[in-house]
């Protein structure tokens, strides 16, 4: 990259239902980054937020009704509607023009004052055909979970895993939302919501303000002796139909890709230390680290059961717990890049991977069975 | 759940009123005669269902309307069998991917037309690659389930 950009500082607040109102609980996460990176609000020269409009706040134009809370009025600032990850990525482009030092990027999502994920999601859905046959995000993961399934010989036992790892390592993470020891038999037996998909496998709906603040290389000194460098970003967007799809073979390789070049990234399985990847879905994460190049095409179940992807694996794969312990639905990706911030700081507290974390990449997907994915590698 | 503090019920209804356009106008009006009507791609000959004006591909226009075959196979499924807004039929429903013959796309509709209440016997029935046929209904309204759903050849 031209100007190297870093992450100074970061905030988010726990998953779990809030009595806190909505502005309140994103003052109080703005206002912690910022004194985190040592900085006042007069410090911020511009802010990417990211959030929803109605569906998942109640609130249409709901940047206009933030703005003071975020810190951003009198200032510069937009918002991203759709997937956080893109905030973070917008944000070092505006200090990469080389007219900005200092950005806030901030996502907010109350999740427990929604309606149902899925009463959003099939809105999604076009309203002249596929919203008339019910299409939601889950029914599309279980169309793609049943491909997978069939495809590569994977196993609901192997799906069911990821849930148990993930779920087993946010008992590590005081912000999760869903945590506990669980068996594969507690996964598989549990409500059986879109066959193949059961309740356990599908992710939760939870609270996120979630925050970092970018600053330019020539000012990281003044803040911080950590700085976590933005090394490379990537993304892509497949078609909306579903049908249209090749829903195995979608779009997240190309975004790595993308990624992976800007990052200098060779061989991901030895060049990236850990990985926090959006898996609203417990076989997504399996299937979206194929895609990253974790492991061969149809090998993610035999990955799982090898245990690389384990907290203190060769590849620890959401040591957070990821979106199936918390999912604060737009913040989720910004949130994958602030757990990878904190690996690579070392101050991931129980969560911490037990390898030496140097590089690290952050996932974030938005649309039905991955239509669209964005990849960032940070790094020291 | 009782909260130990004051919460606000709202609901925010929209009414709006969409184009459909001359495609899916075109498209509709077929579903009402029992036809599912796709269209060719000029430039990499595909047949896309349901009919388009456009190519996403090649982004070239579709002109050559063609009526697809009623019947293909299951390419994907899922038996849904919980309560959401908005969802097609009471559940359990089974959602289904199905390449109609001679398409080279999925057609998203409901497989059907066999009992769903127990998922065990339904599993021993509906697998992958099974041949499937459209099943129409009586009182069409130019509408997507006007196909009731696909059953079992």
């Amino acid at each position: 990259m031209a100007k190297r950009v870093a992450m100074i500082a970061v905030a988010q607040n726990a998953g779990t239902e809030s009595k806190d109102n909505f502005y309140d609980q994103a003052y109080r996460v703005t206002k912690e980054v910022l004194d985190k990176a040592g900085m006042t609000r007069d410090d911020i020269q511009t802010i990417v937020s990211a959030s929803s409009d109605v569906f998942h706040g109640g609130i249409s134009c709901a940047n206009s009704y933030y703005w003071e809370t975020t810190g951003a009025f009198l200032k510069n600032a937009s918002r991203q509607d759709g997937e956080s990850l893109f905030a973070l990525f917008y944000g070092a482009m505006r200090i990469m023009t080389g007219h900005y030092d200092t950005a806030l990027v901030i996502s907010l999502c109350k999740g427990s004052e929604n309606p149902p994920l899925d009463t959003c999601t099939l809105m999604y859905s076009d309203p002249f055909y596929f919203r008339n046959v019910g299409l939601t995000e889950t029914l599309a993961a279980a169309l793609q979970m049943r491909l997978y399934m069939e495809k590569y010989r994977i196993s609901e036992e192997q799906c069911a895993k990821v849930a148990v790892k993930n779920l087993r390592n946010a008992l590590g993470n005081p912000y999760a939302h869903k945590k506990g020891r669980f068996t594969v038999e507690d996964v598989i037996n549990s409500e059986r919501i879109a066959d193949p998909l059961t309740e356990m496998q599908c992710a939760p709906k939870s609270e996120g303000m979630v925050a970092t603040i970018l600053v330019s290389e020539e000012k990281a000194k003044k803040y911080t002796n950590k700085p976590v460098w933005i090394k490379g970003f990537g993304s892509s967007i497949d078609s909306y139909g579903i049908g249209d799809r090749e829903l195995l073979n979608g779009q997240l390789r190309q975004a790595a890709k993308r990624a992976y070049k800007m990052a200098g990234i060779k061989n991901p399985l030895e060049d990236i230390d850990m990985a926090e990847v959006t898996e609203p879905y417990a076989f997504q994460e399996l299937l979206w680290c194929e895609d990253l190049g974790f492991c061969r095409k149809g090998q993610g179940g035999k990955m799982i059961d090898s245990g690389m992807t384990e907290k203190n694996g060769e590849m620890p794969v959401n040591p957070s717990g990821g979106v199936l312990a918390n999912n604060p639905y737009v913040s989720r990706g910004l949130q994958r890049a602030v757990e990878a911030f904190l690996q690579i700081r070392g101050e991931a507290g129980e969560r911490q991977v037990e390898k030496k974390v140097k590089t690290a990449l952050a996932h974030g997907v938005h649309g039905f069975a991955g239509q669209c994915h964005a990849v960032a590698i940070l790094g020291r | 759940m009782t909260k130990e503090f004051r919460t606000v019920k709202t609901e925010i209804r929209l009414p709006y009123e969409l184009a459909y356009g001359e495609t899916w106008t075109r498209f509709f009006d077929g579903m009402q005669e029992k036809k599912i009507y796709g269209n060719t791609c000029p430039k990499c000959n595909r047949v896309l269902v349901p009919a388009r004006a456009f190519c996403p591909r090649c982004f070239v226009d579709m002109d050559k309307w063609v009526e697809v075959s009623q019947e293909g196979t299951l390419i994907a499924w899922s038996y849904t069998n919980y309560k959401y807004y908005g969802m097609p039929t009471e559940p359990p429903f089974i959602g289904a991917l199905i390449r109609l013959d001679g398409t080279d796309v999925n057609f998203l509709h409901l497989l059907g037309g066999i009992d769903l209440s127990n998922f065990e016997e339904v599993r021993k029935i509906v697998k992958n690659g099974m041949k499937l046929k459209a099943v129409w209904s009586d009182d069409r309204k130019a509408h997507i389930m006007d196909i009731k759903y696909f059953k079992p050849v």
